[in-house]
């Protein structure tokens, strides 16, 4: 019944010259997207990903399992002083994701040009 | 409005993880018929998705032998919605996440369930079944007449 949930990897530049991992995820994020969301981003080579940008474009569903799945994401940047951005959440998940405080330590951004800006 | 007033609805679904899916669904296309806004009927999606998770992991604990039950009451101006399951209920009160714990490890980073379900609906209550069995959630939305 779930959507699968499919995860690619770009690697672009920022506007200001820094390498940016950017994971880009499609269909639903639930309890069974694990290899999907942890594991595609504990591919990255650690030395040198400083920078991971999630793309939320084409995802339709996330649940708190979900969720839960990018907070460890968060956890595992945070010990290996990486920074965690998002862009592409709908108006309800950016609300959602607000809600349970992933803001303070994952910044949310409209689009993926708004993100790049800034990083 | 008042064609809603009375109207219910019924589902049962699978305790198989993925057909939160169908109630979320069904309670989408009741609450746009009511005229409900677009960011409640998201609102709504959300919080009766994770109810029937809660139902089917928790208490069903996923035996595909036991269904949940979704029953949605179109009253005049709100909807409610209850999610039955055959678990003992819910004996613990939704706890607003603390994302800083988290993210120390000093708290799980799932059970955000219960906490989304009460803060996106106007009213959410658990009630655990007698004997063990037949315990629910009762979740109430109401049209924003102000907003409409």
């Amino acid at each position: 019944m779930q959507s699968e949930t499919k995860a690619r990897v770009d690697q672009l530049t920022s506007p200001a010259g820094h390498p940016v991992a950017v994971l880009r995820f499609e269909g639903d994020i639930a309890s069974t997207s694990k290899e999907a969301v942890l594991g595609t981003y504990q591919a990255l080579p650690k030395e040198t990903t400083r920078l991971v940008l999630l793309d939320f474009t084409k995802v339709d569903y996330i649940n708190s399992s979900g969720i839960a799945l990018v907070i460890q994401m968060m956890i595992e940047a945070s010990n290996s002083a990486q920074k965690i951005s998002a862009f592409g959440l709908s108006p309800h998940f950016t609300k959602v994701f607000t809600m349970v405080g992933i803001t303070k330590y994952a910044a949310l951004f409209p689009s993926q040009a708004e993100a790049m800006a800034a990083l | 409005m008042s064609d809603f007033k009375s109207t219910k609805v019924e589902v049962r679904l699978p305790s198989r993880m993925g057909f939160e899916k169908v109630a979320m669904s069904t309670a989408a296309a009741v609450a746009k018929l009511m005229g409900f806004r677009e960011d409640r009927v998201e609102d709504l999606k959300t919080a009766v998705a994770e109810a029937c998770i809660n139902a089917i992991e928790h208490g069903n604990r996923l035996n595909e032998k036991l269904s949940v039950g979704v029953v949605l009451s179109a009253g005049a101006d709100s909807l409610e919605i209850k999610v039955l399951d055959d678990g003992k209920g819910m004996t613990r009160q939704p706890v607003k996440p603390d994302i800083d714990r988290k993210m120390h490890g000093e708290e799980d980073p799932r059970g955000m369930g219960m906490f989304l379900i009460q803060a996106l609906v106007d009213e959410a209550e658990w009630v655990a079944g007698t004997e063990g069995k037949s315990s629910y959630v009762r979740l109430l939305i109401r049209l924003d007449k102000a907003m409409e």
